[in-house]
């Protein structure tokens, strides 16, 4: 059930792109190692708890030197590196298929520019295996940009321009929505995603 | 004199009254008790909200609220845990145990300390007023504009938030201050700063925190209301504003406001697993050295929680590592504590069940941190339920466990009995299993999309687990119900006790329980740590009067410190109960309350009554004179001394309020740098009038004391008034308004001279001319920058584009 709950069409688990991959792996990595330090942190407290004797022996020096940064210092190192390295790699680069969102109180409108294809409201038509920019833009308040089995977040801010670059695997139809609270509207801005093998895409 | 003739004297000069008296009282035990009280009603509100929210979210088909209602409901769950009972608690507490744990008989400003209190109360009462009448706050607890602003949300609820809260945040920096000062100057002979008990390190550093903390989030309310109320366009995209501005200027508070709450709890920790494990706490030092850096570094992380606002990755990288590397002063404490146990004698007992459960849910809530701190995780997880599971974790788990051990172990001081433990163990599980059920599988809710803030939604696997977490809310609640009865019935039916019922080694506990107005019948001389006492041998000796100030005389003293080596140096003299603290905080509610509703003219009478008020509050003062202080010392009064309490409270209001003009000069030339639309077309500023009121604040700067700062402060503020006279369409762009805000600012800090400066040319007492001197000093630096500041900008702007 835990696996199939996953599957959702809103679900960050089940990752359709390289970006939301990466993320996704680096998540399954952090919650295994996170569950490592845990049970040990746990053990450790009960231990001390029930048998204080067990931790007579070490100096208190050498629990704080080794708890407090040798044991800390590379797990964090590692973990930091890992994110540096995929943040670079999601985060920066440009495509040259442009895709522009606009959030609205309280949907999206999407424009295709140098594609002719027509804009269309709350639904994203977009090329399946290759990268696309989107560049987010709102004219009224702070909305969020958010396909959550393609990538990350970017916000729609008033008076920014920002971009997101994405990649669809394959074909098919993603669930997106508004991540930041944007008033009472909030949970009407979902959209889909659509990637189309061909672009720019003709039956619409 | 025996003990108890003592006890009469003592108590006769120190006792609040009683009936209606009770509301000049401004002494530690009365003012400490009173913060936490409406703290824990505050708590039990914010309690019913989150049951709300958790009954609209237990399934797709149970929401009851409309969408409008629904954002009253979570913008003020989160506003009260934060504002109105997290950091009045903590404020409590503290007020009520320092000067108890440090040797002093009160805090340094017993009367500010009351003001706090009342301008809590009050601000806190016109939130709840507003939830009550349907028009509360409904933008998120960040208020994010342009969704708070004017356009986006028309009615009074913002103002609310923004005027209401600032209301409360005056008695937090006024806190910040009295700590600051008390815990400097206010000590036991011969407690140096390394002798201090752990909890007053702990509290030196939050105050400390809370000092510039504060003053980013107090003037963005003020901007983003001038912006509501005047509409100067400091946030608006199309005027030359920034959205983003509101952001940096909240989170610069909001980050390190996180750890100004861990920090108090994780001080109880220290306090109290030495005293259960039966030994000393291991790593002082290492302890010392890992809070202040991690005051530090909590500054430098606020945009962790805008990784998703567009900025750079390179940017974003610096905040991410600043974010991870506050693992390892947390780190260092939780193995401190670990060595503590290891070399005593751990014992099971219920305060030691809450630190255990600190234990599991907050190292749960800090690795979860760790991943939020990495930004394509982050990207994913900012916003969904993930991080309301994660701030639940480190909020509850490092705030309200700890916090509840410390009731358990506090209580029996308050109220001299000790628990009777029935529901005790019963309660914990509750809460904890709850908790838990709450909140764990709340994480996967955030990673299968659903964000937060949400009033409805559809999907079938949100519903199954957000079933399970409301579930788990209503467990939880009735373990806070069964927490509360225990707690009743241990101030009902406990069982009285001698001295010291833990075994600690703490000062306060040096002392009969309920302890005495005056807390101490002598203030005694240590030469250990504060926290390896005997207090049930050192009690009776200072009931008997061996240490200082054990005669009484007619007046509140307390003993004064050298701050590093806690040398006896001066005699404190402190007020007397009055009602003035209640009477300048409800002229201080009349000027929010004149903002609220938009009635100008009477903001200007309730501040001219403010300012009236706190000049009363200098009646009546001591003249400088040489004391005997006991112990054969005779020390000079503060009056005599040439750094009393004042003029150290002086120095952090001014790092304070220097703290918000630097966050006003960022703010201007974050605008410029980041805002659309720069510079604006015709440059607002009078040229070189601006430097006008530079001139005669460098005279003030070389003459800051006698009648000179009088006549140039005046200068100053007739050249501000020019410059603001001339500076053209604040409310066409944001560049005229930031212009008009500095100008502003240094014309107030102009007037406040002239005040100070005529204040003191005319009682002239040493203490009034340094302080004076201090403040006409800092004015004219104001007014320096504040004349120069308009040619950097523009400059900036026109370098810039």
């Amino acid at each position: 059930m835990l696996l199939a709950g996953c599957e959702g069409d809103l679900s960050t688990l089940a990752p359709a792109g390289p970006v939301a991959q990466g993320m996704a792996n680096l998540w399954w990595a952090m919650f295994w190692g996170a569950l490592a330090i845990f049970l040990f942190m746990m053990a450790l407290f009960l231990l001390l708890m029930f048998r204080p004797d067990m931790g007579r022996n070490t100096p208190a020096y050498r629990w704080i030197i080794w708890g407090g940064l040798v044991f800390p210092v590379p797990v964090l190192l590692l973990v930091t590196g890992v994110a540096l390295w995929q943040g670079e790699r999601a985060l920066g680069g440009t495509a040259p298929d442009r895709i522009e969102a606009e959030a609205q109180m309280w949907f999206w409108r999407f424009s295709y520019p140098g594609t002719g294809m027509p804009d269309s409201i709350d639904v994203m038509h977009m090329p399946a295996g290759r990268d696309v920019e989107i560049v987010v833009t709102s004219p009224d308040v702070i909305h969020s940009f958010w396909i959550p089995r393609l990538g990350g977040k970017i916000d729609a801010i008033p008076g920014h321009a920002n971009t997101i670059v994405l990649h669809a695997d394959e074909p098919g139809e993603f669930g997106g929505v508004c991540a930041e609270y944007c008033g009472i509207g909030h949970i009407d801005m979902s959209f889909t995603a659509v990637a189309h093998a061909d672009w720019p895409a003709e039956a619409q | 004199m025996t003990p108890i003739e003592r006890h009469k004297q003592l108590d006769r000069i120190w006792n609040s009254g009683t009936g209606f008296q009770r509301l000049s009282a401004v002494n530690h035990p009365v003012v400490g008790r009173r913060f936490m009280a409406p703290a824990l009603v505050f708590f039990v509100i914010g309690g019913l909200l989150a049951m709300l929210i958790r009954t609209q979210l237990a399934s797709s088909e149970s929401p009851f609220m409309e969408p409008g209602t629904y954002a009253q409901i979570f913008t003020m769950h989160g506003s009260i845990m934060m504002f109105l009972f997290a950091i009045p608690f903590f404020e409590g507490l503290a007020m009520y145990l320092l000067p108890k744990m440090l040797g002093a008989r009160d805090m340094a400003f017993p009367r500010l300390s009351a003001y706090g209190y009342w301008c809590y109360v009050m601000g806190g009462s016109i939130l709840i007023a507003a939830l009550v009448l349907g028009v509360a706050p409904d933008a998120g607890w960040f208020m994010y504009t342009p969704l708070s602003s004017s356009t986006y949300s028309p009615g009074i609820n913002a103002d609310v938030w923004l005027l209401g809260v600032t209301f409360v945040e005056i008695s937090a920096l006024s806190a910040a201050v009295e700590m600051l000062v008390s815990i400097l100057l206010l000590r036991a002979g011969g407690m140096s700063l390394d002798r201090m008990p752990i909890f007053a390190w702990y509290m030196l550093v939050v105050a400390g925190m809370m000092l510039v903390g504060f003053p980013p989030l107090i003037l963005g309310s003020i901007l983003l209301e001038a912006e509501r109320a005047f509409d100067l366009p400091f946030f608006d995209p199309t005027r030359g504003g920034d959205p983003l501005l509101w952001q940096h200027l909240f989170w610069l508070f909001g980050h390190p406001e996180v750890y100004i709450i861990f920090l108090p709890a994780a001080g109880v920790l220290s306090t109290l697993i030495p005293v259960f494990s039966s030994t000393r706490l291991v790593g002082y030092r290492a302890i010392v050295a890992a809070i202040v850096a991690m005051g530090f570094l909590s500054f430098g992380l606020w945009v962790h929680h805008m990784f998703a606002t567009g900025i750079p990755h390179l940017s974003l990288s610096f905040f991410s590592i600043a974010s991870a590397l506050v693992a390892l002063p947390t780190a260092i404490q939780i193995f401190s504590w670990l060595a503590t146990m290891a070399t005593g004698r751990p014992r099971f007992s219920v305060p030691m069940l809450h630190v255990g459960g600190f234990f599991f849910i907050f190292v749960c809530g800090g690795l979860t941190g760790v991943m939020l701190a990495m930004v394509p995780f982050d990207l994913q997880a900012h916003d969904t339920h993930f991080v309301v599971a994660h701030l639940h974790y480190v909020l509850v788990g490092g705030f309200v466990f700890p916090m509840t051990a410390a009731a358990y172990y506090w209580l029996p001081h308050i109220t001299g009995r000790q628990p009777v433990q029935h529901l005790s163990h019963a309660a914990f599980w509750t809460i904890f299993v709850g908790f838990n059920l709450t909140f764990l599988g709340m994480h996967l809710t955030g990673l299968l999309g659903m964000p937060r803030r949400s009033w409805a939604y559809q999907d079938p696997m949100w519903e199954v687990l957000n079933f399970v977490s409301s579930m788990g809310g209503f467990v939880t609640t009735i373990g806070y119900a069964l927490l509360a009865m225990d707690l009743l019935m241990l101030v009902k039916f406990g069982r009285p006790f001698r001295r010291d019922p833990w075994k600690s080694g703490g000062l306060e506990w040096a002392m009969p329980t309920p302890p005495a107005t005056y807390a101490f019948g002598a203030i005694p001389h240590l030469d250990a740590r504060g926290d390896s006492l005997s207090p049930a041998e050192l009690g009776p000796k200072l009931a008997a009067g061996e240490g200082y100030l054990a005669t009484p005389r007619g007046e509140l003293e307390t003993l004064g410190v050298d701050p590093l080596s806690g040398k006896p140096s001066q005699v404190v003299i402190l007020p007397h109960p009055s009602y003035l603290p209640l009477m300048t905080a409800l002229a201080t509610g009349g000027v929010f309350l004149s903002l609220l509703f938009k009635v100008y003219p009477m903001a200007i009478v309730s501040t001219v009554a403010v300012v009236t008020l706190f000049l009363f509050w200098t009646r009546g003062r001591q003249k400088p004179q040489m004391l005997d202080a006991g112990m054969g010392l005779t020390l000079p009064n503060h009056r005599a001394h040439p750094a009393p309490p004042s003029l150290w409270a002086m120095r952090f209001v001014v790092a304070a309020d220097a703290t918000a003009f630097a966050s006003l000069l960022f703010g201007a030339g974050f605008l410029c740098i980041s805002a659309p639309d720069w510079p604006p077309a015709i440059w607002p500023g009078p040229g070189w009038l601006t430097l006008l009121p530079a001139i005669p604040a460098l005279v003030v700067l070389l003459a800051p004391k006698g009648i000179v700062p009088v006549i140039m402060q005046t200068a100053a503020l007739a050249g501000f008034a020019l410059v603001l006279a001339r500076t053209q369409g604040m409310t066409e762009h944001a560049a005229a308004a930031s212009l008009s805000a500095v100008a502003i600012y240094g014309g107030l800090h102009a007037a406040l001279g002239i005040l100070f400066a005529g204040y003191s040319h005319w009682r002239r007492g040493p203490d009034d001319v340094s302080i004076s001197a201090l403040w006409q000093r800092y004015a004219g630096i104001v007014a320096v920058t504040a004349s120069g500041f308009p040619f950097i900008l523009r400059l900036l702007a026109t370098g810039v584009s």
